[in-house]
């Protein structure tokens, strides 16, 4: 078991080893798509075994539980798409000559690195462990944000890196009062960070240090999910990542943040009441979706669009935590496993679609179902579920969401987000048909969609569709992990 | 060790700690910034040094002896390689805020961090954790430093003097965090400013120069 829980962590790890060794080639890139797909096969092995228990392994350092699950499911599933269109898209990247054999492997050893430290992030039960694995991810997905080495890229990496590191830095700061709190309820020195045991002192914390602790954990891991006010990064790191990277950071690396966010509150709410965590996340995630909604509606690029898009996305995730009930937490886990396969859908059709006009420019654009029918339908495929329309999950899960929200008597809070949802999906459907419908400019280049990328592209429409119509074992996972974090009826 | 020459050395740490974060402020020439910087992380890991003697923990020593090395040497080394070799860009460019205006905001920053670390005063009122206001100041003048300066360079200065204030909380409120999370903690901000060195390398091949007034092409 003890070795079960290492998998989603050194498998990848395993794969950056070898592209280290052996560079950007065939059987490396492989090698790395297998290792994503062991972190979603390893998980399920997990999550049958534990159930709604909780299991630990190497000397209490990690601990998986239903949450813990529900994030490594959405890096192996969003992993395992990125990293096999990767194939295909760095290929393509060499061909054009936008990257050189050196760009190449330091991205297939990167990519790997990223997945591995986020495992660490979702099955760390030392919280200092776990902030310790989401700066990695700062520091892993630096040069795979600036890999395409333009002015643009490097601009925006720098300030990914700079913003990304004082946030987090502060989530640090946050981390160093909790443990002083917990030392003084009577922790031991070795667990007082361990989260099983953060819980089990979490009445008797200081309040006032907790206060303190709280409000620098919610700026901090916010940073980094996305949210208002270090939000600042977000559009520019991830419209210059290389797609794939894009659709890991968009789909993935935010909610793993988030997930982080969720475990600090559950911990929070039991030294301070709910009431601190919920009316910081309420502000919180409100503004995120009002800057993301009044961005989206004068948008002109198609990358951008799609991050402010995830931001709308985590303002409500974060609003749905802050209603803070079972319900809410269940769906707010499904909207997020939608959100991360829907993303990665939009955005691998979106470097195809930059690779071909060499632009992101969404004037550039002009009849994409016409042109390429694949790109085109995963693309339309993509913004339909964003948009949270059925069949797809994405609507379960806002419905859910707006129940679980009128359940906990947030009914303003509820209609103030659904009021700028509606705008950015104005925005959304009014952009996304420019693009896709209509007869194509004369003289548009054709579109190319290498062999992988579209394997990627079926498999994840496949997915989508899938995830809608038949929830399979997903409520039961998601109602075990928002029981794990304590979160009432 | 006794007990007042244990209080009397911490507060000397701290004070020395506080004192460059401020001279940092008022300095323009980046070499003299790192080496202030080199000073300020002795400053730190004389904090973990004096605790581990004072209470015969061979552990705390041990952290205490990574840091200084880390701290003192490692990181304003890698900066130092990093500093340009032409005129001006050896020198922070035309400030935001002058420098009279900018040490009177670090006097305000230090008041405000009494106001802020109360609680935990209050929680535990050892020598140590009085010391913790400064360590606080440092935070926020650090975070001051990287909104107000305009070269790469000094914004990385800034983020390590975070981390550095940081750290010193960690001190001198818990006798430091276990060791596996310094650890990681550690190799985190080696590797971000490892980042940060290339990229500020990259920037002046791409710009001519590390002014960070240069990016400004990606905006809604």
């Amino acid at each position: 078991m003890n070795i079960l829980l290492m998998v989603p962590i050194l498998a990848p790890l395993v794969a950056a080893l070898l592209a280290a060794l052996l560079g950007w080639r065939r059987l490396t890139a492989s090698v790395t798509v297998l290792a994503a797909l062991s972190v979603l096969v390893s998980a399920s092995a997990i999550g049958l075994r534990i159930g709604s228990g909780a299991q630990f392994g190497v000397w209490r350092v990690l601990r998986a539980d239903a949450l813990s699950i529900t994030m490594l499911i959405v890096i192996g599933t969003v992993g395992t798409l990125a990293t096999w269109a990767s194939v295909g898209y760095i290929n393509a990247e060499l061909a054009q000559g936008h990257t050189n054999r050196k760009g190449a492997n330091l991205y297939g050893v990167l990519v790997p690195v990223f997945l591995s430290a986020m495992a660490l992030a979702v099955l760390a039960n030392n919280i200092g462990v776990m902030w310790v694995a989401i700066e990695a991810t700062t520091v892993a997905t630096a040069f795979l944000v600036g890999h395409r080495r333009t002015r643009p890229a490097l601009e925006a990496t720098w300030k990914y890196v700079v913003i990304c590191s004082v946030g987090i830095a502060l989530a640090f700061l946050g981390t160093v009062l909790l443990y002083f709190a917990s030392l003084h309820a009577g922790a031991s020195s070795e667990t007082a960070l361990d989260f099983d045991v953060l819980l089990h002192y979490a009445p008797q914390l200081d309040p006032a240090v907790t206060r303190l602790a709280a409000g620098l954990l919610l700026l901090g891991y916010g940073a980094k999910a996305g949210l208002v006010p270090f939000h600042t990064w977000l559009a520019d790191a991830h419209s210059q990542s290389p797609a794939p990277v894009s659709a890991l950071m968009s789909g993935v690396l935010l909610s793993v943040a988030f997930s982080a966010l969720l475990r600090m509150k559950s911990i929070i709410d039991l030294a301070l009441g709910t009431g601190f965590m919920r009316t910081g996340l309420l502000i919180a995630g409100l503004l995120t979706v009002l800057i993301a909604a009044s961005l989206l509606v004068v948008q002109t690029d198609f990358k951008r669009m799609l991050a402010y898009s995830s931001m709308e996305n985590m303002g409500l995730v974060a609003v749905a935590a802050a209603a803070g009930t079972e319900l809410a937490i269940a769906a707010l886990l499904l909207h997020v496993l939608a959100h991360g396969i829907g993303k990665a859908l939009v955005f691998l059709a979106a470097g195809q679609l930059q690779a071909a006009h060499d632009s992101t420019a969404i004037g550039d654009v002009t009849g994409v179902l016409a042109r390429s029918r694949l790109i085109g339908t995963s693309f339309a495929v993509g913004l339909v579920i964003l948009l949270g329309l059925p069949p797809f999950a994405m609507f379960a899960s806002e419905l859910s969401i707006s129940r679980a929200m009128a359940g906990a008597h947030l009914e303003w809070a509820l209609g103030l987000a659904l009021l700028l949802m509606v705008v950015a999906f104005a925005a959304l459907v009014r952009n996304g048909a420019r693009m896709l419908l209509g007869s194509p400019d004369p003289g548009s280049p054709a579109i190319v969609v290498p062999r992988s990328v579209g394997g990627a592209l079926v498999t994840g429409v496949i997915l989508s569709l899938a995830l809608g119509l038949a929830a399979g074992p997903f409520p039961l996972l998601f109602h075990n992990a928002a029981t794990a974090l304590g979160a009432p009826r | 060790m006794t007990q007042t020459t244990y209080a009397g050395l911490l507060d000397l740490a701290a004070g020395a700690f506080l004192l460059t974060a401020v001279l940092i402020v008022w300095r323009r020439e980046l070499r003299a910034i790192v080496r202030l910087l080199a000073w300020q992380g002795m400053a730190l890991a004389a904090i973990p040094l004096v605790e581990g003697i004072y209470q015969g923990d061979r552990a705390i020593v041990t952290v205490g002896v990574i840091v200084l090395v880390l701290k003192a040497l490692v990181l304003p080394i890698l900066l130092g390689r990093v500093v340009g070799t032409e005129d001006q860009e050896r020198r922070e460019s035309t400030p935001l805020v002058n420098t009279t205006a900018s040490l009177l905001i670090t006097a305000g920053l230090t008041v405000m961090a009494y106001a802020v670390t109360r609680p935990i005063i209050a929680l535990d009122p050892t020598e140590a954790t009085r010391a913790v206001p400064a360590a606080f100041a440092v935070i926020l003048i650090a975070v001051f430093v990287m909104v107000s300066r305009r070269r790469a360079l000094s914004q990385a200065v800034g983020f390590l003097m975070l981390d550095n204030g940081i750290a010193a909380t960690g001190f001198l409120i818990t006798a430091g965090v276990p060791l596996i999370v310094e650890l990681g903690a550690s190799l985190d901000a080696l590797f971000a400013v490892l980042v940060l060195g290339v990229l500020t390398g990259r920037m002046r091949r791409a710009f001519g120069d590390t002014d960070l007034d240069q990016l400004r092409e990606l905006r809604d």
